[in-house]
């Protein structure tokens, strides 16, 4: 219908842009060698896919800083709107990096617990455990690189493909309930996504997310699509109050699969969410949205840790602190408000909310994965139970701790720079009220942590059963992502450049070389 | 757009609008796991109509109809169709899983529970 004035994007696939294939395509590749090499290989397989694919983002995030600007890959040589377009900037290289890394460790956490047996008989368990995480680092790439609103609808339904039947791995009838009350919630996102898709290429003509930015209008019709499209997202990212669906489907999976679940999946959706409100609407139309959207993330951090606290199993506690620390991500909207001089993705808030982003996949990773190590250790995760627990597996509960430290936001750790960035920002937005429920979430945190910590720590009155011994490589895999948590909180307390790669002012967009800074 | 032209593109959009409130409807309010599919996939008929009134009116330069959003509905009815045959795979499953365990709600073999165990706390999220 309308045409834009000038094409954000260069003629031809940046150099480097051919990474951006490899790292969607490669897992993919993965899947098909596990299907063909058969069940005694797949473990082999799938952990060198993800170090191939680790390797793709750490080359991915050199070629970024490298150049300076993003990385683009034309699919087909088509520009946008008649083609697709793969887009890495500094924001997509961060996550993929990140995904990377708690996969990558995930992986080698689960590695012989969905291994191949040759005793035993065959099973299906193990081959579809890997071919769902290689699936799920694949699809989420997707949704970091996709550059076309209908490309991201795609990914988002890969994710949930790949992420549901991880809930239900063990086939009890249990986690199988939760599995498909979360396929509902999930499709129920999905249509309204898609009825949004419509409207916005019934008003412009496309859907690439660059080009809207330059076409798209403040009116009702932009509202309505990115209203549903944000309802339907937030059925996926679980934001209070259609979280319903996580704690049971996140507590059911097993430990590796709930840690990918909360760490990660939940995020996918968000930043579909961040690109609708950072890049496509007008930055004058969010107020009130970003009001609303920051207002549900306060319920969800107070509503979502009184439940953590008053858990009886572990895991529950855990997958209700996800949907109070999700609850976090959404005090960007307000908080991250740009303005002439300084766009959104240069403040504070901005980096503060990925840094939250960052470090709770990390923290959130190494206490399902400790919980998980704490259910093969005592064959129960009562909390009641675990008196002395800590005096057995004592790495175990380090990992915990460090984790829920995060949480907290106590320094040094990556929660505490995150949650520190959104209390400056808000007490520099004037938006007092927000710096409050940022300090009552830490001390809830605080609540249910400490609740697990002190008694597990204390010396017991009668001696804990262990039923089995957990293995040291799991335990340090556990460590390892807490420790992580810790060392991003040794970021500089100010916008971190690299956030802001490729996305300079619309006149400079996209364009290689000619970065507005 | 004039009042006198409530030609048939209206009228199929008006048709997608019914379609997605009554699969609505039936997805928020309807219990039961396989009307709810049923109403996902009315939703999503409902949609698919929609495109096709953008693909009418969006036509141009001779043609019946703009290709692209024709396109969209080919994938996203692939798409549909997997997650209705994911979401039926669960209903089925855990209906045998049901049967197998004597009676609902009560999942085969638990792990040991302990002895302090207090009744009912797995089902305290759901």
């Amino acid at each position: 219908m309308t045409t834009p004035l000038a094409l954000p994007f260069p003629a031809d696939t940046t150099p480097g842009g051919f990474l951006l294939v490899l790292a969607i395509l490669v897992p993919i590749v993965g899947i098909l060698l596990i299907w063909t090499l058969g069940s005694r290989r797949t473990e082999l397989v799938a952990l060198t896919t993800l170090a191939i694919g680790a390797a793709i983002a750490l080359a991915i995030l050199t070629e970024l800083t490298g150049t300076g600007s993003a990385v683009i890959y034309l699919v087909g040589g088509w520009r946008p709107p008649l083609g697709l377009a793969l887009r890495a900037d500094g924001l997509s290289v961060v996550l993929i990096v990140l995904t990377a890394i708690v996969i990558g460790a995930v992986g080698i956490f689960a590695k012989g617990q969905f291994g191949y047996d040759a005793d035993a008989p065959e099973k299906r368990a193990p081959t579809v455990f890997w071919t769902l995480l290689l699936g799920i680092s694949g699809a989420l790439n997707l949704i970091f690189l996709g550059d076309d609103l209908f490309n991201l609808f795609v990914a988002i339904e890969l994710v949930t493909f790949t992420a549901v039947p991880l809930v239900c791995l063990d086939g009890k009838a249990e986690t199988m309930r939760a599995a498909l009350r979360y396929l509902l919630f999930a499709l129920l996102g999905s249509v309204m996504y898609l009825l949004g898709v419509a409207l916005i290429y019934s008003g412009y003509g496309t859907l690439d997310i660059a080009l809207l930015k330059s076409v798209a209008r403040v009116e009702p019709l932009l509202f309505i699509a990115i209203a549903l499209m944000t309802v339907g997202l937030l059925a996926k990212t679980a934001l209070f109050p259609l979280h319903i669906w996580l704690p049971a489907a996140h507590a059911g999976a097993p430990a590796a699969a709930s840690a990918v679940l909360s760490a990660l999946v939940v995020k996918g959706s968000f930043f579909i969410i961040l690109r609708l409100w950072f890049d496509i609407l007008p930055a004058e139309a969010t107020g009130l949205g970003a009001q609303m959207l920051a207002g549900l993330g306060a319920l969800a951090i107070l509503f979502g840790s009184v439940i953590a606290i008053r858990q009886a199993r572990l895991k529950l506690l855990i997958a209700y602190s996800t949907v109070a620390q999700i609850g976090y991500l959404f005090l960007m909207f307000p908080l991250a408000t740009g303005s002439e001089a300084t766009p959104a993705f240069a403040s504070i808030a901005w980096t503060g909310g990925i840094l939250q982003l960052a470090s709770h996949a990390f923290a959130k990773a190494a206490m399902f994965l400790a919980a998980g190590l704490v259910y093969d250790a005592f064959g129960h995760d009562r909390i009641s139970g675990l008196a002395g627990a800590g005096r057995v597996i004592p790495i175990t509960f380090i990992a915990f701790g460090l984790g829920g430290m995060s949480l907290m936001g106590l320094p040094p750790s990556g929660g505490f720079s995150a949650k520190w960035l959104m209390l400056n920002a808000s007490v520099g937005e004037g938006q007092w009220w927000w710096a409050a429920v940022i300090l009552c979430g830490g001390l809830l945190a605080a609540g249910y942590v400490f609740r697990v910590l002190v008694p597990a720590m204390a010396r017991p009155l009668a001696r804990i059963k262990v039923k089995a011994p957990v293995s040291r490589r799991r335990e340090l895999v556990a460590l390892a992502l807490a420790i992580m948590a810790l060392l991003i909180g040794f970021v500089p307390l100010e916008p971190a450049p690299l956030l802001g790669i490729g996305r300079g002012a619309e006149a400079g967009l996209l364009v290689p070389g000619g970065l507005a800074p | 757009m004039t009042g006198a032209t409530f030609d048939t593109a209206t009228l199929y959009g008006l048709c997608g609008a019914a379609l997605v409130g009554i699969g609505l409807f039936g997805l928020v309010l309807d219990p039961k796991p396989i009307r709810k599919i049923l109403a996902f996939n009315l939703v999503g008929a409902g949609v698919f109509l929609v495109f096709g009134v953008i693909a009418r009116r969006g036509a141009a330069a001779g043609f019946g109809g703009d290709p692209v959003p024709q396109a969209l509905v080919i994938t996203g009815i692939v798409v549909a169709f997997s997650a209705t045959a994911l979401a039926v795979t669960l209903v089925q499953r855990l209906s045998s899983a049901a049967t197998d365990a004597g009676q609902p709600g009560q999942a085969a073999p638990v792990p040991p529970k302990g002895e302090t165990g207090t009744p009912g706390q797995g089902d305290a999220a759901s």
